[in-house]
């Protein structure tokens, strides 16, 4: 089987694997406060009639033995069958397709800014050598920590507060669909992204600069921004690119908060909503849908990754290279 | 014929190291390998990089010399773009290592041809000087390594290409620093003639190192440096046989050179391995060996990496089974290993003292009689392994493996990465518990000089099997095997 | 270097007094966060009330000390569920056989993926909204990356030549784990919980900002950030002073952490 094909073929298998963990997560969670009856139709609070109350039961199989239900359960996740929302009487998957595109566009373009400013902040390093470049670096590193632990719903109020009450140049609700309406929850998703990819992309930028073949390519003659360009940028956003999948969970997670602060309607308000009004079907869904996404920037950043670091391409090369060893 | 480079009184102060290149002065003359030897510390490397502008750079380093002429062209004030127009068409520099020298993200043809990228060659050219260059550093079928990367290519090779990316700008003096302390001796050997033969062609090869063999073999004029000064210089003739300094003669008479000195009676058999074979997948990385060891003796395994020689220890001590033959030991011995990278084998949270307690077995000396054995102080007891030089952790290690009360020592590359008076030291101290305690020593090791000195008999390895095995005198004489008489060639025993 | 020495030095004095709070708050805030006094409310920061007060009259500041017992608390025990959890896992993966390793590891990877704040709000949204959901849910949604941290150090030291050595010695593998395994790996822990703790403090202020942890009046962070929200233009103060209370102490965790990480190493 050719490396390309065994690389699909892992890939598949992890996907299966991700499916399969969040189905069996969710069965757990749904039976966690112990009725899942309960907390199906919507809490202890919800006025659910006897035919709504079949009808879930039915859905779930909660009448059948456990074992049943948990393979209906991982059919159901694998089939993309959500269900319907019993409290807003709607199928699931027809409310996650509505807030799905804007919330994706959103983390997107979030993590595309996340990246400018962490290769803005790498480069005016690198270019900042000698006694400047020992302060440069002491700001960046203080700057790093604050923006990674900073929260965003508190770095989004302080946006709107200063932006918005305070200066006026922008809308305090930006639900619109202009450009204009973007920037705050952008740049509220995007800095602690930034000062978590700018940490570790400073530090490989560093090593791969004290690196012997750094030394080798200056010997040649290259100038530092050859160095830069063709040598150690590249070394230094390794880390980076292995982190960006991680980095684009964590963007869900704050578009939860961002959508909700903001007023924006997307699948991080629509989550939210739906687990202060206890609508499990939908939170489920929810969860699924993150999965997916997940598996799909996983593999993207896998393949980048490869495209990056030939080292990492290994496998296909083992035959070659034990010929070449022989000569010496 | 003046020199090409002329240094006089450079010195050299880093920022948290204070003087680390002392006054020194010296020439690189045309056609002539200039070879600097010091040990670890002596500051080589600082000044390699100060001769090609580098340490110029760190805007907290200084730089002082009363001449530092390229070429007639006086270079202590020179900018880096002065230094930059040098570098690689005039002056290069070949590091160790390659592994790490060569961008590992870069094909071979990127990395090599890099100086003429830098000096805008036009890319019509590129090709054929690149396949050049690699030709001219010994690598036949230039054309099918392009497209590898470094890690594709064996020790050896990415050396060679290391080098040719050095060469193709048409250096005139070329310094290499330490460009063999990861090869292979045999590897090594053949780099060594190549930068012999560019110096041949007409180019200044400076050559550092602490191996006072490859300067024995390839320089013309030595520098020996030590503390950051110029202890001696002249002649390779002069300094290496009629060495004036205090310094250079400790450094000459650290050598091992020569068999080993108190030739052991030996007694009983301790240990006795028959057909031992082990396999790692389809790989076989010991294959049929059988040896003898006896009590008061030390058996020598030499061989390259990759021969076996580790597996071959481990299946000894018993930490890993064989998948065929048996190890017996009569009398039940208690063996301890001495391994290759002490560091790592202990504890890091250990302080010294709780290190030799924990490893004491039944009527053992107390800790400090263990230090004083092994010729260490017993003020390190209350130190952790990690703020020890490597020479006093190798010691430790030693001790360690004495506080079990031990009749067999298996010892893994126990000098290799220690400076050779270090060396010597440690070869003296194994000596000297052999003579005393009738240890049987199991010494394992690449370097034949090294095991010539230590073993009385030797037992040579080449992929997994023991090709030959007798007396290390006899064998040194007449060596059956072409591995062997390879071995000792590298080793540079006469 | 010595920056980093006065920070974590500041930083330490920050941690102490946010203890101070938490176990005798009414030595920094004599007063009672709940008492309401309607006609003192959206009275900006004067010297009798350093923070302002909020829309019912209660003194910002005194909310903010009295509340770093609720946020600080609840982040302490949350993240006690999840260091209790990856510890236990970690060293099943770690010392156990190789199959248990290899899979429950790729399960843990996927876990440690998904977004912890989605993963909360699955387990909120099931139990219900309150401080005790809140605990559970950060807990369960943090352990499978305190499991990863633990597997991949038990691993490393368990495989290290240190180890070994002491099996060459004829040391048993349970003398072996007492003596080298565990304090290696319980050490570097301490730095992980500590950032830990500062990480939780801002889940948990996260959830209850959305309306799903602490319930008012009690003044968790959190929750007064959400209170604020709606009167961001025009009491400011009641979202700015939560908010850098969580940010303060959540740097504090965080410097104080990475210190320990270095030290310990």
């Amino acid at each position: 089987m050719s490396a390309v094909a065994r690389w699909v073929v892992a890939k598949l298998g992890a996907a299966i694997l991700v499916v399969w963990i969040v189905a069996t997560l969710v069965f757990f969670a749904l039976r966690l406060s112990g009725d899942p009856l309960e907390a199906i139709l919507g809490g202890p609070g919800s006025q659910a009639g006897e035919e709504t109350v079949q009808a879930a039961i039915d859905a779930y199989a909660l009448d059948q033995p456990l074992a049943w239900q948990y393979l209906l359960q991982l059919k159901d996740i694998a089939t993309l069958q959500l269900g319907d929302s019993f409290a807003r009487r709607q199928p699931v998957v027809d409310l996650l397709a509505a807030q799905l595109p804007r919330t994706l566009a959103l983390a997107a373009i979030s993590l595309g800014v996340a990246w400018a400013i962490a290769v803005t902040g790498s480069v005016i390093q690198a270019a900042s050598r000698g006694r400047t470049g020992i302060v440069v670096g002491a700001i960046m590193r203080g700057l790093e920590i604050v923006a990674s632990v900073m929260p965003q719903f508190w770095l989004g109020a302080v946006l709107i507060m200063v932006l918005s009450s305070g200066l006026g140049w922008l809308p305090a609700t930006s639900a619109g669909p202009g450009a204009a309406a973007l920037v705050m929850p952008v740049i509220t998703l995007a800095i602690p992204i930034a000062g978590f990819l700018s940490q570790v992309s400073r530090d490989a930028l560093d090593d791969a600069d004290a690196a012997p073949f750094a030394v080798t390519a200056r010997a040649r003659g290259a100038g530092e921004i050859r160095v830069l360009l063709r040598h150690t940028l590249r070394h230094a956003s390794l880390p980076a690119i292995a982190l960006s999948g991680w980095a684009f969970g964590n963007l869900l997670s704050g578009a939860v908060v961002v959508e909700v602060l903001f007023a924006r309607p997307g699948l991080g308000r629509l989550l939210q909503e739906a687990a202060l009004a206890r609508d499990v079907p939908v939170v489920i869904g929810a969860v699924v849908v993150v999965a997916l996404m997940y598996v799909v920037v996983i593999t993207l950043t896998d393949a980048i990754e490869l495209a990056a670091d030939p080292r990492l391409r290994g496998r296909a090369r083992a035959h070659r290279s034990s010929e070449i060893a022989v000569g010496t | 014929m003046s020199a090409l480079l002329e240094v006089r009184g450079l010195t050299v102060s880093l920022a948290g190291s204070g003087e680390v290149v002392s006054a020194v002065s010296l020439d690189a003359r045309a056609g002539e390998v200039h070879g600097i030897v010091g040990e670890s510390g002596a500051g080589k490397s600082v000044l390699a990089r100060t001769l090609l502008g580098l340490t110029q750079q760190d805007p907290r380093a200084r730089v002082t010399a009363t001449a530092l002429t390229f070429d007639g062209r006086d270079m202590r004030r020179a900018g880096q773009r002065a230094w930059r127009a040098l570098r690689g068409g005039e002056s290069a520099l070949v590091l160790q290592d390659a592994l790490q020298s060569l961008d590992p993200l870069r094909t071979v043809q990127a990395e090599v041809g890099e100086t003429l990228a830098v000096r805008r060659t036009p890319r019509s050219e590129r090709r054929t000087r690149i396949l050049d260059a690699l030709e001219r550093a010994g690598l036949a079928d230039a054309a099918s390594l392009l497209g590898h990367r470094s890690g594709e290519l064996s020790g050896g090779m990415r050396q060679r290409v290391l080098i040719a990316s050095a060469i193709i700008g048409g250096a005139r003096l070329i310094i290499a620093d330490e460009p063999t302390t990861a090869l292979d001796a045999t590897v090594a050997v053949r780099v060594l003639e190549l930068l012999r033969s560019l110096a041949a062609d007409g180019a200044a090869v400076i050559f550092i190192t602490h191996d006072l063999d490859a300067v024995r073999r390839i320089a013309d004029r030595v520098t020996v440096l030590e503390g950051g000064r110029a202890v001696e210089q002249g002649t390779a003739h002069q300094v290496l046989r009629a060495p004036a300094h205090p310094s250079t003669r400790a450094l000459l008479a650290a050598i091992p050179t020569g068999p080993k000195r108190e030739t052991a009676s030996p007694g009983d058999v301790v240990l006795e391995a028959e057909h031992l074979s082990r396999r790692y997948g389809s790989a076989l990385a010991v294959d049929d060996a059988s040896l003898t060891l006896r009590a008061g003796e030390t058996l020598g395994i030499v061989g390259e990496s990759g021969s076996g020689k580790s597996t071959l220890a481990r299946l000894l001590i018993g930490a890993e089974r064989p998948d065929e033959g048996a190890t017996a030991r009569p009398g039940d011995p208690t063996v301890r290993l001495v391994p290759q990278d002490p560091l790592g084998s202990f504890d890091p949270r250990h302080s010294v003292r709780r290190i030799l307690d924990l490893s004491r077995r039944g009527a053992a000396p107390t800790s400090e009689e263990l230090m004083a054995k092994v010729g260490l102080d017993s003020a390190l007891l209350d130190r952790r392994p990690a703020r020890l030089s490597g020479g006093q952790r190798q010691r430790v290690a030693i001790a360690r493996a004495l506080a079990a009360d031990p009749h067999v020592l298996v010892l893994d590359e126990p000098v290799s990465a220690l400076d050779v008076t270090t060396q010597a030291g440690i070869l003296d101290l194994l000596g000297d518990l052999q003579r005393r305690s009738r240890l049987a020593m199991v010494f394992i090791s690449h370097d034949l000089a090294v095991v010539r000195r230590a073993a009385d008999r030797v037992a040579v390895m080449q992929a997994g099997r023991i090709v030959e095995t007798g007396p290390t005198e006899r064998i040194y004489a007449s060596p059956a095997q072409q591995v062997t008489r390879d071995l000792i060639a590298a080793s540079g025993q006469r | 270097m010595r920056a980093l020495g006065v920070s974590a030095f500041v930083a330490t004095g920050v941690v102490l007094l946010i203890l101070v709070a938490v176990s005798a708050p009414a030595l920094l805030a004599p007063g009672d966060p709940l008492a309401v006094s309607p006609t003192e409310g959206f009275l900006a920061p004067s010297l009798a009330h350093p923070f302002g007060t909020d829309e019912s009259g209660r003194g910002i500041y005194t909310r903010i000390v009295h509340g770093a017992r609720a946020s600080a608390g609840i982040g302490v025990a949350a993240t006690a569920i999840g260091v209790g959890l990856g510890i236990v896992i970690g060293f099943v993966c770690g010392l156990g056989p190789r199959a248990v390793d290899a899979a429950l590891t790729r399960v843990v990877e996927v876990l440690y993926a998904l977004p912890t704040l989605v993963m909360a709000l699955l387990f909120v949204a099931v139990i219900g909204p309150g401080p005790t959901s809140s605990i559970l849910a950060i807990g369960l949604a943090t352990a499978p990356g305190y499991a990863r941290m633990v597997r991949t150090r038990v691993r490393q030291v368990a495989r290290s030549d240190y180890v070994a050595y002491a099996r060459h010695e004829g040391v048993t593998r349970t003398a072996a784990f007492g003596r080298h395994v565990l304090p290696n790996t319980l050490w570097p822990l301490i730095a992980m919980v500590t950032l830990g703790i500062g990480q939780a403090i801002v889940w948990v202020s996260a959830l209850s900002f959305l309306g799903l942890g602490a319930e008012p009046p009690s003044p968790e962070w959190g929750s007064m950030l959400n209170a604020g929200r709606v009167y961001l233009s025009t009491a400011w103060w009641m979202t700015l002073f939560p908010g850098l209370a969580i940010i303060v102490t959540a740097i504090a965790l965080t410097v104080l952490g990475r210190r320990l990480s270095k030290g310990s190493a």
